[in-house]
């Protein structure tokens, strides 16, 4: 009963605004969504479109002028141990190895050390980085970083996942390859995950559905549903088609 | 798990693998006279000039006497106990003053990171402060406190309260602040924050303090045995000059050299003890 509502985000009348240069900016306007359990939702939209706030808010990092999220029936206020955050920079302590990165929020959250290490070892392999659990972070490269910081967010066994473009620094190759990673991982780990990114194949890769936001004021946010097999083929006529689809979205096709 | 094979693991910075690309082709025991040599070489290159542009008469023997005259005196003050005292009060002023300093500027200056009314309220008298040589100002302590010990330590003490403060402060306000957001993520509370992520970030500014703390201390202890003292370091080489016992001032500035190594040797390996993570120290 109570594992089919875990990790259901509805969102209602939701709107921001920022001040810019003494003028207020509105980002997100009157904005419903329902965020369904297990599902994975990746935001797509211009810079300036108000994803990565939209998801700040989710995070309960940044507060909304009006309207609000509620997360399996309650109402989100502030940070909340049943979301996990995976950001754009991979935010590792650098006096930390892998293994005190990956138990820190366990430890924040008062487990007990060897519980923690435990945890944090079953995900740090999960990612493919048991020899390197005694590593510092400035040993490692940008994906095995990001892989730490995935890693660290999974030990505390969200039902929410929240990523801020995470993948936005790699380059193309590690990219493709950390996008399998995410795919695999979301479908093992039955965690829903709401996802920003501005690389529409990336989108299309992992979402089930996508949420374009609209840049100009008055424009309605738009979803899309992504109704391909997994694993997906990129290369695929209808992989393709949607991607095709978003691009016309943007008015770039 | 295809990216272990698109993303090689790139491990860096192992340690103790620094042999110099210029020893590789020689034996291991001439490898090890190359290393002392290319660190040390030019040290020992001044040493024997100095002994040998004294000993041979072209410079005056009386102003720079050769380094063994000045050993044979050093090894007259430490071996017959002369020097000793002179040391262990030199030592006491500038440790109490030291330690005074550290137990003062690090918890204020963590407290001054973090609040920035405070911050931004001190700011201004901390650079005038900083600004004023406390030199200048030990006529000032000198008057307040007498010509005793008491306005030893403080000046030596105000002297080293601002570089240790100031970049304990500077320490953590450049703690990131995205690390910090995301430790609040994970539920962590301001307490947590300051314990798992503050401190632990400015611990390698707070180390430059020290640093610079430790060097400063043994520059204004010497300035102020200078003046109106009677024991210490810094009295002894005023007063070996006074006397014209040149070698014995040699033997008192050699001492205070190695003060001031030691010193920074034992903060250097204290530091990288503490901060493995960062960067190699110099």
């Amino acid at each position: 009963m109570s594992t089919a509502s875990r990790g259901e985000v509805s969102i209602r009348d939701l709107s921001k605004s920022f001040t810019l240069g003494g003028r207020p900016l509105a980002v997100l306007r009157a904005l419903n969504l329902d965020v369904r359990s297990g599902e994975c939702l990746v935001i797509v939209g211009a810079s300036g479109s108000g994803k990565t706030t939209l998801l700040r808010i989710l995070a309960g990092l940044e507060a909304a002028d009006s309207g609000g999220v509620a997360i399996d029936g309650k109402p989100v206020h502030g940070v909340g141990s049943e979301r996990a955050v995976i950001f754009q920079e991979p935010r590792l302590l650098p006096w930390l190895s892998v293994l005190g990165n990956v138990t820190f929020g366990l430890e924040v959250r008062g487990v007990p050390k060897t519980d923690a290490e435990e945890r944090a070892r079953f995900y740090i392999a999960l990612v493919g980085l048991a020899e390197f659990s005694d590593a510092y972070p400035r040993q490692l490269s940008g994906g095995m970083a990001q892989r730490v910081g995935i890693a660290r967010a999974l030990t505390v066994q969200p039902e929410i996942l929240l990523l801020d473009e995470p993948l936005g620094a790699l380059d193309a190759m590690t990219k493709i390859g950390m996008q399998e990673e995410l795919a695999r991982i979301w479908s093992e780990e039955n965690v829903t995950m709401v996802m920003v990114t501005h690389d529409l194949e990336e989108a299309i890769y992992l979402a089930d559905r996508v949420l374009i936001l609209p840049r100009e004021k008055g424009g309605a946010a738009r979803l899309i549903d992504v109704e391909l097999p997994r694993p997906r083929d990129r290369s695929g006529s209808r992989f393709v088609r949607y991607r095709e689809e978003l691009l016309r979205e943007f008015g770039l096709h | 798990m295809s990216l272990q094979r698109i993303e090689r693991p790139v491990i860096i910075g192992t340690r103790g693998s620094g042999t110099s690309l210029g020893a590789d082709f020689l034996r291991p025991g001439s490898r090890a006279t190359f290393r002392f040599l290319s660190r040390y070489g030019v040290l020992v290159a001044f040493l024997a000039l100095w002994q040998v542009s004294s000993s041979a008469g072209w410079v005056n023997a009386a102003v720079l006497p050769p380094i063994d005259t000045i050993v044979a005196a050093l090894w007259k003050g430490l071996a017959g106990g002369s020097l000793l005292g002179d040391i262990a009060i030199s030592l006491q002023r500038a440790g109490i003053a030291f330690a005074a300093a550290v137990a003062v500027a690090i918890p204020l200056g963590l407290f001054m990171g973090q609040v920035r009314a405070v911050e931004t309220a001190l700011d201004p008298i901390l650079q005038v402060f900083r600004q004023t040589s406390a030199l200048a100002l030990y006529p000032v302590f000198i008057l307040l406190l007498g010509l005793g010990e008491a306005s030893k330590v403080f000046v030596i003490f105000w002297a080293t309260l601002f570089p240790l403060l100031l970049n304990t402060i500077s320490g953590v306000k450049e703690v990131d602040p995205k690390l910090i957001e995301m430790a609040r993520v994970y539920g962590a509370a301001r307490l947590t924050v300051f314990r798992r992520v503050v401190l632990p970030g400015a611990v390698p500014s707070i180390f430059v303090g020290l640093r610079l703390s430790a060097t400063t201390a043994l520059l204004l202890l010497i300035a102020s045995e200078m003046i109106g003292a009677n024991k210490g370091i810094g009295f002894q080489v005023m007063n070996a000059q006074y006397n014209f016992q040149i070698p014995l001032m040699f033997a008192a500035i050699v001492i205070l050299a190695g003060l001031g190594l030691i010193a920074n040797q034992a903060l250097v390996s204290l530091q990288r003890r503490l901060c493995r993570w960062s960067n190699p120290i110099d």
